[in-house]
């Protein structure tokens, strides 16, 4: 089993260097009391305290939340109906242009889809006279479109794994389908609906290039503050908010990491136990 | 004529160019274990699946205690099902699982559908696991589950698909009686689907023997085993020996057929079928055959040498050459010892003889 | 079985009609209609109006002009080249890298394998836009990355190729390796799961018929993970021929990839027809890398 593992191990041990020293080189920085951000000058945390008592940073985060839980929640509604249309419902027309529909925007460049909603938005403005302003509305809109695919793409594969069986049984035991859609359907893939909000959620608040198109005057997302400061050049402060969204999500991660070992640990137990009282 | 219980008339179902039932007519009475047998893609579960509504028949109808169940949703049907995976609501407790078709008896009041719960994981001996969560008991408890949750709503007719085949062999066994204890107390009339003969024979009133979408014989297990009367039922239940033959004449209350690869004639049971000079099929079944090393004064009766045998413990088989066939013959070992338990050994002459009762004769 | 029953049921309600219409409708209205303004647009005429373009009401109606110059503007013929070239140098060594790590991850006890892949997945979580940004800080001429690369490279040559820094912002080099860093995950995953599935009682068996272990890793390991490895690099590939925040912030802007093409014709030269042409070359470029991707990943999924 333990065949070529030298080799293997010394490999692995370079790519996660080659993964986490940046960012711990950016850890570290981020106490640098030098302006010159990549000269080390002592150690400082005024970078968080000017960070923090920035009002325009501390905006940019709350306009960035704001449109990541609306638009993952309407993303997750929309993405899971799909989901379960294209895992259910076989035969419908239109069906190959819809699965196109949702697979398409996974693989489509941003820079494409954010230029195309751009005109989009603006053409529509011509001819419908909406949206009056790009911002929050056009933000949120184009996020959705971009982040259901996402869900659908988690949803529908959890679907089809699931048990027909269990949907038919409440049907045979007197539920009307819209019955079993709640009853069972819905929190059977209820798992897969979390991990698609949280994907839509983290795509919505990580984005810069569709952001940048779709925004307009006086909205500017966490992303886009970072973006148009790091297009300038390296700079102390962002080092110390990288930091801190870095820790903030390493430790999230960690946490669900914990979370589902000791839930599978669990598992592992209950499976033991109704072993021994197999009868 | 009284309406029977459950009437299944001329029903076809095609998916697309396959056709997965074709016109299978049957009746089931009321209180009675009735299995539909045969191999994967036979057709019975797609039958199962039109009786519990989820597949529309192409042609023909079902009717239930006289009521035509063509266009009923299942959830409007009296039936319910035990499902092969059981289908166990994995987010419910057991209690919660044995109660969820209760809920749509709005006439039932909460303190009545606790009962019936109750009473239900009580019939299954469920009661210390009612709290449970699915992932929490054994694949046999499951079982039960599945069982108790298709008997709350008291169905007319409770259908279970492989209602055996995920238990382990041992728990096979008894929980084939517990099930038919179980129908007895209640009385729910029963369709079993299965591949497995043994399971039928023991668990139906009555056989349907399903083949390539069609029903090639009903009957109760006896019948199906003594009686077959197509080669496809008597090869498909148990094992036997066949031998082309041909029909020489009728010998009231017997057939005379010429069997050459028994290299003679036989005596037969007579099949009213049957007609001089007709080719038919000779069948007989390995423990109907005596094994002696003296001829035996059987009408029927042939000499071979032991080729090759298997020595199970209680019982031996043997394969035994005559002139142009390999017979295969079932032995009891019912004496004592090393070597004298084996009727015959390796390379021994054997006399081969089978009562004429025993012969079946397959006509097509 | 048949699963048409399941809908019939549904329609009674209307229940089938909003479920597939609702998200439909959406996807209809706001992707697959802009992008077909974007088809359209590819062959209007730019103008100096507001918007800048229009379908002439004269003839030419349809202007291929724009395509004529991707195809014959050395510009944007070698946009086009460089795109492809760094997303393929990128795919490959994301390959070589990823490979031997994710096969050591399979190697690994269990417990230290979960770790691990949830470090593998970790960064995926983080801003991208931060990452990049940290190769910034470690490329930068004064950084003690960039001085520890110089120390090495002036003990290694000689005196007279010694230099006070290694350039590597602003160059395909620093494209590359931000992208190889960034989409390496994309690579380790979908081999991780097809190394993961393979029997080890084939390694096994090969050895047990007189194979070494080079040999075992050439004749039953690599074949069975080619769907994972074309999976992968597509993974990789795809995103990268698109990108436009790595080449942005670390690339050289007189060596623009396509992504960068369409941004800068879309907002700095005001040319919307042009921007639209491009987009509309990327992505005939990349129908056959992506229906490569979907013939294996079937390949890949179909193997469990």
């Amino acid at each position: 089993m333990k065949r070529r593992s030298t080799f293997l191990m010394i490999v692995l041990g370079f790519g996660f260097a080659f993964f986490y020293i940046p960012i711990l080189s950016m850890i570290v920085y981020s106490f640098n009391a030098s302006r010159l951000a990549t000269v080390w000058g002592g150690f400082s945390t005024k970078w968080y305290v000017s960070l923090l008592s920035n009002d325009k940073v501390i905006d940019a985060l709350f306009l960035s939340l704001k449109i990541a839980v609306i638009s993952a929640t309407v993303a997750t509604i929309l993405g899971t109906m799909a989901g379960i249309a294209l895992a259910r419902f076989t035969k419908f027309r239109g069906r190959v242009l819809f699965s196109g529909l949702v697979t398409a925007p996974l693989i489509m460049p941003e820079v494409i889809t954010g230029i195309s909603s751009l005109i989009f938005f603006i053409l529509m403005a011509d001819w419908v006279g909406w949206p009056g302003a790009r911002g929050f509305s056009t933000i949120t809109l184009a996020h959705i479109t971009f982040s259901m695919v996402f869900v659908t793409t988690i949803v529908q594969a959890r679907m089809i794994q699931s048990d027909r069986a269990i949907e038919e049984a409440a049907m045979d035991l007197g539920s009307r389908p819209w019955q079993v859609m709640f009853d069972i359907t819905l929190p059977v893939i209820s798992p897969a609906i979390m991990s698609g909000w949280l994907l839509a959620f983290t795509i919505s608040l990580d984005d810069v290039v569709i952001t940048s198109f779709t925004t307009g005057p006086g909205s500017t997302t966490l992303p886009l503050l970072i973006w148009s400061k790091v297009k300038l050049g390296v700079t102390p402060d962002i080092n110390a908010l990288a930091t801190l969204m870095v820790l903030t999500v390493g430790a999230g991660v960690v946490a669900a990491g914990i979370i589902m070992t000791r839930a599978e640990r669990r598992r592992l137990a209950d499976e033991r136990m109704a072993f021994r009282n197999n009868d | 004529m009284e309406e029977p219980f459950l009437r299944i008339e001329g029903v076809s179902k095609s998916f697309g160019v396959f056709q997965a039932v074709k016109d299978v007519s049957l009746t089931v009475g009321k209180g009675e274990i009735f299995a539909l047998l045969g191999g994967s893609g036979c057709g019975k579960t797609t039958l199962l699946r039109m009786l519990a509504g989820f597949e529309e028949p192409t042609a023909g109808k079902i009717f239930l205690d006289g009521r035509d169940m063509s266009g009923v949703p299942p959830w409007e049907r009296p039936v319910h099902m035990m499902f092969q995976s059981y289908a166990i609501f994995p987010h419910m407790t057991v209690e919660a699982n044995v109660g969820y078709g209760l809920k749509h008896e709005k006439a039932m009041s909460k303190a009545d559908r606790a009962a019936r719960v109750a009473e239900m994981l009580d019939l299954v001996q469920l009661t210390p696991f009612a709290k449970r969560k699915p992932h929490q008991i054994s694949g046999g408890q499951r079982q039960r589950v599945a069982l108790a949750r298709a008997l709350a709503r008291q169905p007319k007719l409770l259908l279970l698909d492989e209602p055996l085949a995920a238990l382990d062999k041992k728990l096979r066994e008894h929980t084939q009686f517990e099930l038919m204890s179980i129908q007895e107390r209640t009385g729910v009339t029963f369709i079993v689907v299965t591949h497995d003969q043994e399971e039928a024979m023991t668990l139906a009133d009555r056989i349907a023997v399903m083949d390539k979408g069609e029903v090639k014989q009903i009957g109760s297990p006896t019948e199906i085993y003594e009686f077959p009367n197509s080669r496809f039922v008597a090869g498909f239940i148990g094992s036997v020996n066949s031998f082309e033959a041909t029909v020489i004449g009728r010998e009231r209350p017997h057939l005379r057929l010429s069997v050459p690869g028994l290299g003679g004639e036989v005596l037969a049971r007579d099949v009213p079928a049957a007609v001089e000079g007709q080719k038919v099929t000779l069948a007989v079944r390995p423990e109907k055959i005596l094994l002696g090393k003296e001829r035996s004064a059987s009408a029927n009766s042939f000499q071979g040498h032991v080729k090759d045998l298997a020595y199970f413990g209680k019982d031996s088989l043997y394969r035994v050459a005559l002139p142009d066939a390999l017979v295969q013959a079932h032995a009891v070992n019912a004496r004592r010892g090393d070597e004298g338990a084996r009727v015959a050994d390796w390379n021994d002459d054997v006399w081969l003889s089978f009562e004429p009762a025993s012969a079946i004769v397959l006509v097509g | 079985m048949s699963t048409e029953g399941f809908s019939r049921w549904f329609d009674r309600k209307g229940w089938v009609g909003l479920v597939i219409g609702l998200p439909y409708v959406w996807l209809v209205v706001l992707f697959l209609l802009p992008f077909l303004i974007v088809l359209a647009m590819s062959v209007a005429t730019n103008t100096p109006t507001a918007p800048p373009f229009s379908f002439g009401g004269e003839h030419p109606w349809i202007n291929l002009g724009a395509y004529e110059r991707i195809a014959t503007d050395g510009l944007y013929v070698r946009a086009f080249l460089t795109s492809i070239f760094n997303a393929f140098v990128s795919a490959m060594l994301c390959l070589l890298i990823g490979y031997p790590m994710a096969l050591g991850l399979t190697r690994v006890s269990k417990s230290w394998r979960n770790i691990l892949l949830m470090l593998v997945i970790l960064p995926f979580w983080t801003s991208f836009l931060l990452r990049v940004y940290a190769w910034m800080g470690l490329m930068g001429k004064n950084s003690w990355f960039n001085g520890l690369l110089t120390d090495a490279w002036n003990f290694l040559v000689p005196i007279d190729w010694a230099v006070k820094s290694i350039p590597m912002m602003n160059s395909n080099f620093a494209v590359v390796l931000v992208m190889v860093y960034t989409y390496l995950p994309f690579m380790i995953l979908p081999l991780y799961a097809s190394l993961e599935r393979l029997d080890p009682n084939l390694d096994e068996a090969a050895m047990d018929l007189g194979s070494r272990p080079a040999q075992v890793f050439r004749d039953v390991t690599l074949p069975q993970s080619l769907p994972g490895i074309i999976a992968g690099g597509m993974l990789v590939f795809i995103p990268a021929a698109g990108e436009l925040v790595i080449p942005t912030l670390v690339g050289n802007a007189s060596q623009p990839m396509i992504g960068r093409l369409i941004s800068d014709e879309f907002s700095q030269a005001r040319d919307w027809p042009m921007a639209a042409a491009i987009a509309v070359a990327l992505l005939v470029l990349m129908v056959v890398p992506t229906m490569i991707y979907s013939h294996y990943q079937a390949k890949a999924e179909g193997s469990k």
